[in-house]
């Protein structure tokens, strides 16, 4: 079979939208283009039904009920309800949240905003697998936490965090817990009752579906969950977020879910075959290394870090024929080193060298064989080419060498 | 049953054209705009040279405009901003902007952030200047003004320049909800003093979910949405690709037919006033309709009826697709905050309808809806 190049291994950055997905938002552009606040007429109800439909299969997907899905424009939005938005309804009980130093900049930043308005955040840091430590996350609870705020899956290692654990501890003092979910929902099962989540952002582009729509999921029952709104206005969504609903991108989302959903076994299955397949063939290279927790991990993600190369060399080499990232696409356009892996302990050199495979849905066996031959080819290269591996096999204790430099 | 639709003020079809345009974009142009290999690359082209297209038509600079998810966010991101970033302390604004605005002044307000006036209006529901001129030459702390250019319920225009020039002498921020007027009116930018404006795609026949915050070049405000880079640095998220494509090209087409299409949709709005004058002598006309008005927007008071009460209903009934307030205010019900404030207590009597157009709407749709009024009243 003819392959057709670039292979694109970026589905943590987005992913290519499913035909199916599309097949359903397409009548909500031309023909049922009502605004769903319209209630005067039938463009308006169409529409309206169109968005509860949507809000039914979302809900579905995470053991959700539909009124508690709060549309928003992305995951980033959604976090940033989420953080400020508690950060401001519950300032009469306290002021101080806790999140960790891998999650994603929409969390870290909002938290920085949040400081600057007199917040206290606790950042943890992760062990050398990417997991946070829950005896530290505990003892870092005061009367004053609001919120803890831990990832799902990281979009850069995909480790998964001990959710249910997490979301014991924050039960057990009351505190709220709130979860990025961008990475993992539609990928590994995400059930908000028995993963005791108050709180859940997730965003279309990461599941299939399309850019610019996203969810804040808000507890109704057990407890009530409010936030303040950030986005004043009509009294959109439960008044949790104003501004005409965008129709079209939230039938989409509600499709992928439910395609998520109903493929989510067999995907899980097939990608982390294909993944394994993957990891266990590059491991086959010298001095390289799996980041991250290989047991608590999405399906089809790893990142891995081949010693003696730079990442954006080994990028060049193949550039043209396969798409990924060497850091979280968020960040890629710049150089500095990750600080996901930074934060696992990683040096610059290791975070620099490091490669993050995000398989998806049309990912095909083909395509793995393709890269596997590609990646392995261009570090063996490299290498033939860097005076530092050279030194390596020669017996050279570099990493003691580099630390006299500094 | 062919439908009537004549709510375009809440919403317009998106134009099969803008679709077009915008497939690819759905399909196999998905990158993230920030990644760095080739489907990253051509995704983030696509978004400059839409951001190029944009400032070029409103005669503003590319890095003067920002994607944003529609225009309540705009307006939100700006109003915050000339509070938090400005070093604003009076916010001056109106009883009948949009809720987007009002709700985040309110809260503004409320919450000890700023005090807030609400310029005098005259009895057609025109912001009173004199008034304004009041408000900001006995303000000691440095205002916000935030007006909106053309009223989304009655139409009326503000005279942007004028309200500018005010701010100018003041050293006030003047923002203006331009959602109305964007794609329907043109603008000048450079040649208007003015620090935020905002746009949201769905009200010309682009896509929904998208909108752009203009931010005047001399001005330096933060992000209102943290967590990435994208658009500068001021609005993280992953960018709304394929709407900001539709964006562009829909405001494109707009202005390439801006004046056919306005004599157009102005014919329909006279002829139709014209008609119900003729036909319903206690119709009231709300707002300036015949002066100082946007010409897509007609907003008329029916005398209140047995018969009238149910206007909205039987309307719906004959497939014509009417607001009795405006769309953006999802639940309610009852008569505008807008109408109310522009009938100060006497707004119970009348039934508010607005009729909201577009290019697509003719004569015979008008006369058609003419007809059936005269059955229903
Ligand atoms: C005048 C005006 N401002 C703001 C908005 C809000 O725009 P959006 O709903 O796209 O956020 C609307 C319409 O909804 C409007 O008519
Ligand atoms: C874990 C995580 N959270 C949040 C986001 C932000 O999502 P969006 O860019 O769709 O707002 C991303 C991806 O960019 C992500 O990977």
């Amino acid at each position: 079979m003819e392959l057709n190049l670039p292979i694109y291994l970026d589905n943590n950055a987005t992913t290519p939208m499913d035909p199916r997905v599309l097949e359903a938002m397409l009548p909500y552009f031309v023909e049922k283009f009502g605004n769903a606040a319209s209630r005067n007429h039938s463009f308006g109800w169409v529409a309206e039904e169109a968005v509860d439909y949507a809000r039914e299969q979302v809900a579905k997907l995470i053991g959700a009920d539909a009124k508690e899905i709060i549309f928003t424009s992305g995951a980033t939005e959604a976090n940033n309800l989420a953080l400020k938005g508690v950060f401001e309804m519950y300032a009469s009980k306290g002021n101080h949240i806790i999140t960790c130093t891998t999650e994603h900049k929409a969390v870290l930043d909002a938290c920085k905003h949040i400081e600057k308005m007199g917040g206290q955040v606790t950042y943890l840091e992760v062990k050398s697998d990417g997991l946070i430590d829950l005896g530290e996350l505990e003892n870092a609870i005061t009367d004053k936490t609001v919120l803890i705020s831990i990832m799902y899956g990281n979009n850069e290692i995909g480790v998964i965090q001990p959710v249910r654990e997490i979301s014991a501890i924050a039960r057990k003092h009351g505190v709220l817990f709130f979860t990025d979910g961008t990475q993992a929902v539609g990928k590994v099962p995400v059930d908000v009752i028995a993963d005791g989540i108050d709180l859940m952002s997730f965003s279309g582009h990461k599941m299939y579906g399309p850019k610019g729509v996203g969810v804040l999921y808000v507890r109704r029952k057990n407890p009530r969950v409010k936030v303040t709104a950030q986005m004043d206005g009509g009294g959109h969504e439960r008044g949790m977020r104003s501004g005409t609903l965008n129709v079209p991108g939230i039938v989409g989302l509600g499709k992928a879910c439910e395609l998520c959903m109903n493929e989510m076994e067999s995907e899980g299955t097939r990608l982390s075959a294909m993944r394994d397949r993957l990891e266990a063939a590059l491991m086959q290279v010298e001095e390289a290394y799996v980041n991250g927790n290989r047991e608590h991990r999405l399906p089809h993600t790893t990142n891995i870090s081949f010693k003696y190369v730079e990442g954006e060399g080994l990028m060049m080499g193949f550039n043209k024929n396969i798409a990924l990232s060497s850091g979280s696409a968020c960040t890629s356009a710049s150089l500095e080193p990750s600080y996901v892996l930074k934060a696992l302990g990683l040096g610059d050199d290791l975070a620099h060298s490091s490669l993050r495979f995000g398989l998806g849905r049309f990912t095909t066996d083909e395509q793995i064989d393709f890269t596997i031959n590609a990646i392995t080819t261009s570090v063996l290269k490299l290498r033939e080419m860097s005076p530092l591996w050279e030194m390596y096999k020669e017996g050279v204790d570099i990493d003691a060498i580099e630390w006299a430099h500094h | 049953m062919s439908r009537i639709y004549f709510d375009n003020a809440a919403t317009t079809s998106l134009d099969p054209e803008v679709l077009t345009v915008m497939m690819p974009f759905l399909t196999e142009k998905f990158g993230n705009p920030s990644s760095v290999y080739s489907y990253g690359r051509e995704t983030k082209l696509a978004i400059e040279n839409a951001r190029k297209s944009v400032a070029k038509i409103l005669n503003a600079n590319p890095g003067e405009i920002f994607f944003t998810s529609g225009g309540t966010e705009s307006t939100n991101t700006a109003v915050n901003a000339a509070i938090r970033d400005l070093g604003c302390k009076h916010i001056i604004t109106s009883s009948i902007e949009h809720h987007a605005t009002l709700h985040t002044v309110e809260y503004l307000a409320h919450s000890g952030q700023a005090k807030l006036s609400y310029v005098n209006l005259t009895p057609n529901g025109h912001v009173d200047m004199n008034n304004l001129e009041e408000l900001l030459a006995g303000s000691p702390d440095r205002t916000v003004v935030t007006l909106m250019h053309a009223n989304n319920e009655i139409g009326n225009l503000l005279d942007i320049k004028a309200v500018g020039e005010l701010c100018r002498k003041y050293d006030a921020i003047f923002h203006s909800d331009t959602v109305q007027t964007v794609g329907h009116y043109p603008f000048d930018l450079k040649n208007t003093y003015i620090h935020f404006l905002n746009g949201a795609g769905h009200k010309f026949h682009g896509p929904k979910g998208v909108g752009i915050l203009y931010v005047n070049e001399n001005i330096q405000i933060k992000p209102y949405i943290n967590g990435g880079s994208q658009e500068r640095n001021m609005r993280a998220g992953t960018e709304n690709l394929y709407g900001i494509v539709g964006f562009a090209k829909a405001l494109e087409m707009a202005t390439a037919t801006y004046e056919k299409d306005s004599a157009h949709i102005n014919g329909l709005k006279t002829y139709m006033g014209t008609r119900l004058q003729e036909l319903f002598p206690g119709v009231l006309f709300n707002g300036d309709t015949n002066g100082r008005s946007l010409y897509t927007v007609l907003n008329v008071s029916f005398p209140r009826t047995e018969k009238s009460d149910l206007l909205l209903f039987s309307l719906d009934m004959a497939g014509i697709c009417v607001s009795g307030g405006s769309a953006c205010t999802s639940g309610a019900s009852s008569v505008s905050h807008v109408i109310k404030a522009l009938h100060n207590g006497k707004s119970d009597s009348l039934v508010p309808i607005r009729f909201s157009f577009c290019k697509h709407n003719t004569k015979e749709e008008v006369d058609a809806v003419i007809e059936k009024l005269k059955e229903l009243i």
